[in-house]
């Protein structure tokens, strides 16, 4: 094991001196290549962190972020947001009958009307959302309470859904379809809008229902059963509906094929379960007007219709008093390159964020000059 | 007719084992007779076969099996636990079987591992159960081929020269004319000497002879015993010896070759058993955010009046009550933030010694010319503790030393001669000229005929000669490197030349001229005979037999004695002599020679230059050639004659009546010759210069002993006669017969004997015999000390010697105060107090004298007794440096535990003999230096270096550097987790503590398992904090390892806490933004991993103090490698991990310039502190 290897030994056995360094092959050595890698030698880049290249960084940092800071501040103060509140369980709010009184059984949605003013036009396109607070639809059990394949246009799934859905699975010996709690606790409240006009005459605004879904989700992740077969009663008809609605999942939008069954749109939307408890799903876009002369919501008097159908009046009587829902508008005209993305409302949180890293950054920098003064000194 | 012996049964190891198992007399009967019958009726049906299996599985056992072994890991456990709670449905895991993924991946990988290595077990035993070997055959009359698989016990079995012993053989037959045979022991202590065995008593002449019924007539009724001298070792090879035979008495697993051999080594660093304990700490931190989140979840479901639509009922439609729902939180938990337990880091942390290791081994700096060796790490898994050393226990000779003796001076008769020539000789020596070199080489040289394969088994001599010619070749190249010279002492020119002393030859050749006796000559015929130095002829060497397998006359020779043997029922009876090789070979090393081929020199060819001795210890190599020096040349040694030629030519034949061997215990050896002229019975003996003064018949060299002290700095062999009366040796010689065979107490009873023969000698003179310090061993030494460690020297020699040494050294400089602890106890309890009292005084004011210590083994003993022992530690921490002397392998290892459980510091121990070996297992990190004396210290360390200075190079760079990466990975592997797993539980707070994940479950596994896995390896193998010169040029920044200021509990807990910062960091700022908004669960989780990637990748980079090559591209490639891996997931993944739905998740948020500020922004956050 220790033994050195010897070669060509009788050869060099008569001419020991051939022998050594020079002896051809003589050694087989184990002496470690002497590579970079191996003698850890490799070339090194050891950045040495002083005042004087720390300092520089940390401007540059700075640098990045102004320019940065500066057009988000810009960008959010251009986004216009209009929020309006028919939750209820105020008093005078107009929805508070329905709130109240609204149950199950009864056949006859209620229906309520708020109305309101917009000081200023929206311009571009506009969206609507609707918010839930409080709704936990990122709870563990909720989250789960799904089964993507049967979603996905899976026939055997539509008959035998996943075991996850549970209590959500059967009723009446039928599959639910679409089944789990997601499904069942879908939000079903119609919002109409409509601007009345100084003369008093209601113009019902025009919601664009499609488009508010991602395109991979409508036309990859859900499909309906059946491939192509465009009765989907018949695609149906061996399911029930989810407990809590009241039509079954092929009469969600009857009037365009497109947008019925699984991949209803409003349905897609509330399918992807928010990340926090307070949240927003985009409801209807409200195109602009393509003379592009006059704002998409001019100001004015406006009023927004509710069928009240809430997930459920339970709600209510949650012992914390939290607005259950929220009606947002957004107007944005200025940035259309960006104009796909609602969530830039939120840049105002974001700006602040970065106003203060900035003022951080200062600190640390003059704290860095301490350092420095000091190790002279 | 049953030869069956029993012998004392050993204490240790195998001897106990064997008797464990119930026989300590073991019987075996030859097979011979009963070959026909069937396996049942066998007599040795009981014993094991020869085939061996050390594989652990065999093929269908091997999943339950190897699952099996792995559950005893406390990590796997957890895992399985794990894995089982996913199953459990009230913890309503996402995915049960994604859980099942990383604990199948570290079984797989665990298994493939150990299945590898079990196949290679299994291909070497088939390897080796299908080697052939010759088994006889007595239908056949001969011996056969067989396979070692069929030799069993009772065999008569045949081994050619250079052939590997298959089974544990008694010994019955041997080519060589004076019945011994040799055996290499490589194979299984790494011993490259050769030992002698013997024919059992009795055997040898008769199978000479080869009368069958003269054997039969053998009074055969006593039993005798059958030492370990008669056996061959299963895997020892046959050397220098045509061919031996021999009936088999322990076959396959009861061979002492199995028996001996153990597991691998496994020590625990004290970075890992901290590390352990900081587990526990995450193992408690995951039970209170465990707790936190059961609590919460039940206080959320109180404010509850009645249950929304979100929370879901279970099957049946009820609602769990919320103290119950928020019990079974409490491990859906568990399963959510399992990663907490950082069971990877496990895995990475062996990947990482495996890398350092790699780098060690590699290192140029520790490899050794001569020797063509590289630094070995034997020892896997405590490459860190090598920065952490407090205490360095090193042995003196071999270790600081050469171990090369040099012929100094020598006094007889009261005079003493200097040699001084001889001094002023190896001062000039390191400019050795081309000429010498030459000469070097022709004596060493190869017989031609010596098959290239063989060479490499081929170990002591030829090694040697390897040795000789790579030093020739390299002091070509430099010159300098003379100085440095650690061929084997027996060929290098420093003992073989030696300068005679004018006046000492003239006295010599005075006396041979007038008388031919006299103390000069008995002198002189004493350092000549006495000693256990072969003689070999250069042509000699070694020479391999031919393995002829048709030497048919041998075989039927052979045969004809096993028949005979086949009527008699002979029944080996082995001892249980020894505890393996270990305590076997600490004498076989310090006393037994090489004992090569013993073919007549041929004295035709002229000179002394065609001799060439092989002793085993190198003083016995100086003195021999020092007597060769002077004329007094030996020429032949069988076991039987010791042949001497004097200066005049004329050849001395002494017949050798018996070899006292030498012993650590009596520390001499004695020779009994008969004069061949005046036929008188004479002892020359040798020994340490205590063992052989105390011994004295008279008392006339008062002087001597003077003059032996003095030489203090050098070894003192002292040579003494003693001139036996015919009727007291035989007296003597019967009591040591009846030793030699005694059952019980052999071995006391064979020391008994030796004592009482070696007394009342006439001192004939001493000889100096000097060990030169080696290569920068004062530099090392004061470099080791600058970096804060303690150098405790332990060295068998006297005291004087050793102050000497330690002074050569700067272990003891002149201006320290040196206590010097040796005598009796009463007076050593006052010394102890006197000594520490001052001591206490002296710390606090002006200077502190730097204290040395010296004390003797005796002194020792007693001041490692119970109520000294706390003074002595107290006062050993005040030393500078420890010097103890004339201590016991025992005693050493004594003191290293004693220091290691009493200050609790860590301990290395360095060594390079076999008399290091105790000391070398009882430290934590024990160093084998690989020189004169054998492989033992390097078989029992856990690394083997060649030179005392790679100790520095090894320590402070090696060390350091393993100590710092190390040490920042394991911290950085608890922040990594750390950080991860509290994203989720900042979750919680918002997800009614439902203990929802936001980050797809495999994306999860993923992050750990192969997107943040390979930069810490990396770092913990390639990061260089500092550079080598640096820390070679200040010591004192190793002692940063000492004080573990890498890796403490404060900074794991500053870890954490930086850990609890960044989530929060990296958790927050996307929940600010996107609080409110309408972003999908999982897609508000995907910029958060991304996020803690960065954070967790730069925090990385942060800690990085150089970057190479592999770095740039370990770091980058992890990003590339989660964008790459997230991106094609999300593509393809539709409906099929469900609930999360990562389908384009990634693709759309990568088009959203909102990603990017946010990950951005949080990244520098969140590392703003650092």
């Amino acid at each position: 094991m220790m033994a050195s290897s010897y070669n060509a030994k009788d050869e060099d056995g008569h001419h020991p001196g051939s022998v050594g360094s020079g002896g051809p092959g003589a050694v087989k050595s184990k002496k470690p290549d002497n590579t970079a890698f191996k003698q850890q030698r490799l070339p090194a880049w050891q950045p040495i962190l002083t005042a004087g290249t720390v300092l520089p960084a940390f401007f540059m940092i700075g640098l990045i972020f102004i320019p940065i800071g500066i057009g988000l501040l810009v960008t959010s103060n251009n986004i216009k947001e209009f929020e309006i509140d028919y939750t209820g369980v105020d008093m005078f709010s107009p929805c508070f009958n329905c709130s109240q009184s609204y149950s199950w059984n009864s056949t006859s949605a209620c229906t309520c009307s708020v109305p309101f003013t917009l000081d200023q036009p929206f311009e571009s396109n506009v969206f609507m959302y609707y918010g839930l607070s409080n709704f936990y639809q990122n709870h563990r059990r909720y989250v789960k309470s799904r089964d993507d394949s049967q979603l996905n246009g899976d026939k055997s799934s539509l008959l035998n859904p996943s075991k996850e859905c549970e209590p959500y699975r059967t009723s009446d010996k039928k599959s639910i379809a679409p089944c789990g709690a997601i499904a069942n606790s879908l939000f079903n409240d119609t919002l109409e809008l409509f601007y009345i006009h100084p003369n008093g005459s209601r113009i019902a605004i025009h919601l664009v229902k499609t488009g508010i879904a991602w395109w991979t989700d409508k036309h990859v992740k859900f499909r309906n059963p059946g491939e192509n077969n465009n009765n989907l009663s018949i695609v149906f008809q061996d399911t029930s509906k989810p407990v809590n609605w009241r039509k079954p999942v092929y009469e969600l939008d009857p009037s365009d094929p497109d947008n019925n069954g699984f991949i209803n749109e409003d349905f897609i939307v509330w399918m992807r379960t928010a990340a926090l408890p307070t949240f927003r799903k985009l409801y209807r876009i409200i195109q602009k007007k393509k003379d592009n002369m006059t704002p998409t919501l001019p100001p004015g008097n406006y009023s927004l219709e509710v069928i009240y159908s809430i997930l459920e009046k339970r709600i209510t009587k949650m012992k914390t008093q939290i607005k259950m829902l929220r009606f947002t508008v957004f107007l944005r005209s200025v940035y259309c390159q960006i104009h796909k993305l609602p969530e830039l409302s939120m840049l105002k949180k974001e700006n602040i964020l970065i106003l203060f890293f900035q003022l951080q950054n200062l600190t640390f920098i003059s704290k860095f000059y301490l350092l420095f003064f000091c190790n002279y000194l | 007719m049953q030869c069956s012996d029993s012998i004392p049964s050993a204490q240790t190891g195998v001897g106990s084992h064997r008797e464990r198992s119930g026989e300590p007399v073991r019987t075996v009967v030859s097979n011979l007779p009963f070959e026909d019958l069937k396996k049942r009726e066998q007599p040795n049906r009981r014993y094991e076969g020869n085939a061996i299996r050390t594989n652990k599985y065999r093929l269908w056992s091997f999943i339950p099996m190897n699952l099996f072994e792995q559950f005893h890991r406390m990590a796997n456990i957890y895992f399985v636990g794990l894995a089982i709670l996913n199953f459990v449905p009230v913890v309503n895991a996402f995915q049960p079987e994604v859980a099942l993924i990383p604990i199948c991946i570290i079984l797989a990988l665990t298994a493939v591992k150990d299945g590898w290595e079990d196949f290679r077990r299994y291909q070497t035993d088939q390897q080796l159960n299908n080697t052939p070997c010759f088994i006889f055959s007595r239908k056949q009359m001969c011996f056969v081929e067989r396979r070692w698989k069929d030799v069993r016990v009772g065999d008569f079995v045949r081994v050619l020269s250079n052939e590997i012993i298959p089974a544990d053989i008694l010994l019955l037959h041997t080519s060589d004319p004076n019945g011994v045979c040799h055996m290499e022991t490589a194979n299984l202590d790494g011993e490259t000497s050769l030992k002698q065995r013997k024919v059992v008593p009795g055997f040898s002449s008769l199978v000479r002879v080869l009368p069958i019924t003269k054997y039969l007539e053998r009074p055969d009724k006593r039993r005798t015993g059958f030492g370990i001298d008669s056996l061959l070792l299963r895997g020892c090879m046959v050397r220098n010896t045509d061919d031996a035979a021999g009936i088999v008495v322990y076959a396959g697993h009861e061979t002492k070759s199995m028996l001996n051999n153990s597991g691998p080594r496994y020590k625990r660093s004290k970075i890992e058993r901290k590390m352990n304990t900081d587990v526990l700490f995450c193992v408690v931190l995951l039970f209170f955010m465990c707790l936190i989140g059961a609590l919460g979840h039940a206080i959320w479901l109180e404010t509850f009046s009645s249950m929304p639509s979100y929370i879901v009922p279970d099957s049946n439609g009820n609602y769990t009550p919320s103290v119950l729902a928020g019990f079974y939180m409490f491990f859906t938990m568990i399963i959510l933030l399992q990663v907490m337990i950082p069971v990877s880091l496990y895995v990475s942390i062996e990947l990482v010694k495996m890398g350092q290791i790699f780098f060690i081994t590699q290192d140029v700096e520790l490899y050794d010319e001569e020797l063509d060796r590289r630094v070995q790490c034997r020892a896997l898994n405590i490459t860190e503790d090598l920065g952490q050393i407090q205490y360095v226990f090193s042995d003196k000779t071999g270790t600081l030393t050469e171990n090369k003796m040099v012929f100094r001076r020598c006094s007889v008769m009261g005079t003493e001669y200097c040699h001084e020539e001889n001094a002023a000789r190896l001062a000039v020596i390191s400019g050795a000229n081309e000429e010498e070199e030459v000469t070097i080489y022709q004596q060493t040289k190869l017989p031609p005929l010596f098959p290239l394969e063989e060479l490499q088994d081929v170990h002591t001599g030829d090694k040697n000669h390897a040795n000789t010619q790579v030093t020739a070749a390299s002091r070509r190249r430099s010159k300098v490197a003379a100085e440095a010279q650690s061929d084997m002492a027996f060929s290098s020119p420093l003992e073989t030349v030696v300068v005679p002393d004018r006046k000492l030859i003239l006295e010599v050749d005075r006396q041979m001229a007038s008388i031919q006796t006299g103390p000069y000559l008995d002198f002189f015929l004493a350092l000549a005979i006495c000693n256990t130095v072969l003689v070999s002829s250069v042509t000699a060497q070694r020479q391999r037999v031919r393995v002829n397998v048709a030497d048919l006359a041998g075989a039927e020779r052979v045969g004809d004695v096993l028949r005979a043997l086949t009527h008699i029922f002979c029944a080996a009876n082995l001892s249980n002599e020894s505890d393996g090789f270990h305590s076997s070979d600490v004498s076989d090393a310090a006393g037994q020679k090489v004992i090569s081929s013993e073919r007549k020199v041929k004295s035709g060819l002229s000179g002394s230059e065609e001799v060439c001795y092989e002793a085993h210890s190198p003083d016995e190599a100086a003195l021999i050639h020092a007597a060769k020096a002077y004329g007094f040349t030996m020429m032949e040694r069988t076991p039987h004659y010791v042949t001497v030629k004097l200066p005049d030519e004329a050849l001395l034949k002494f017949e050798v009546l018996d070899i006292l061997t030498f012993d650590s215990t009596r520390r001499r050896m004695s020779i009994i010759v008969r004069h061949p002229h005046t036929k008188e019975i004479i002892m020359y003996t040798k020994g340490a210069d205590s063992a052989i003064m105390e011994r004295l018949g008279n008392v006339f060299s008062g002087d001597k002993i003077k003059c032996v002290e003095q030489w203090c700095g050098w070894k003192a062999v002292c040579f003494s006669l003693k001139v036996i009366s015919e009727q007291e040796f035989r007296a003597w010689s019967a009591v040591r017969q009846e030793a030699l065979s005694a059952i019980e107490e052999k071995e006391e009873r064979l020391m008994e004997t030796a004592n009482f023969i070696e007394s009342s000698f006439t001192l004939l003179g001493a000889t100096g015999i000097e060990d030169r310090l080696q290569e920068s061993v004062p530099e090392t030494i004061q470099a080791l000390r600058r970096a804060g460690m303690q150098v405790w020297v332990l060295t068998g020699d006297k005291p004087e010697t050793a102050i000497n040494i330690a002074y050569s050294c700067k272990l003891l400089e002149h201006e320290d105060l040196v206590f010097t602890f040796s005598t009796s106890r009463k007076v050593l309890q006052c010394q102890l107090t006197n000594a520490s009292v001052p001591e206490q005084t002296f710390t606090g004011p002006l200077m502190e004298p730097s204290i040395g210590l010296v004390i003797d083994g005796p002194t020792l003993s007693m001041a490692m007794s119970d109520e000294l022992v706390e003074l002595f530690v107290e006062l050993c921490k005040h030393c500078r440096a420890v010097l103890c002397c004339r201590v016991t392998p025992l005693q050493k290892s004594a003191v290293v535990k004693l220091i290691r459980q009493k200050l609790r510091v860590m301990t290395l121990a360095v060594g390079d003999g076999a008399n290091d070996v105790n000391m070398i297992q009882a430290a934590d990190v024990g160093i084998g230096v690989s020189g004169q004396e054998g492989m033992q210290a390097v078989m029992a360390s856990d690394f083997a270096i060649t030179r005392f200075k790679h100790l520095q190079r090894l320590l402070l760079v090696h060390g350091h550097w393993c100590y710092s990466r190390l040490a920042n990975m394991v911290i950085y592997f608890f922040y990594k987790n750390v950080a991860y797993v509290n994203l989720l539980f900042w979750y919680q707070f918002f997800c009614g503590f439902s203990a929802t994940a936001m980050i797809d479950y495999w994306l999860m596994i993923f992050f750990n398992l192969f997107f943040t896995s390979a930069p810490p390896i990396m770092f913990g193998i390639m990061e260089k904090e500092v550079s080598d010169s640096t820390l070679l040029s200040l010591p004192e920044l190793y002692k940063r390892g000492q004080h573990s200021e890498g890796y403490r509990r404060s900074t794991f807990w500053i870890a954490i806490l930086d850990a609890f910062y960044q989530s929060l960091v990296c958790f927050f700022i996307p929940y600010w933004t996107y609080n409110g908004s309408d972003i999908g669960i999982f897609a508000f989780g995907t910029p958060m991993n991304t996020v803690s990637l960065f954070t967790i990748i730069l925090h990385l980079a942060i800690e990085i103090k150089s970057w190479t090559a592999v770095h740039w591209v370990i770091m980058i490639g992890s990003v590339l490698v989660y964008f790459i891996v997230t991106l094609a997931y999300s593509a393809i993944c539709i409906s099929c991990n469900p609930p999360s739905d990562p389908y384009w998740i990634m693709h759309k948020q990568m088009a959203d310039p909102m990603f990017y500020l946010v990950c951005i922004l949080t990244t520098v956050v969140a590392l703003l502190p650092r």
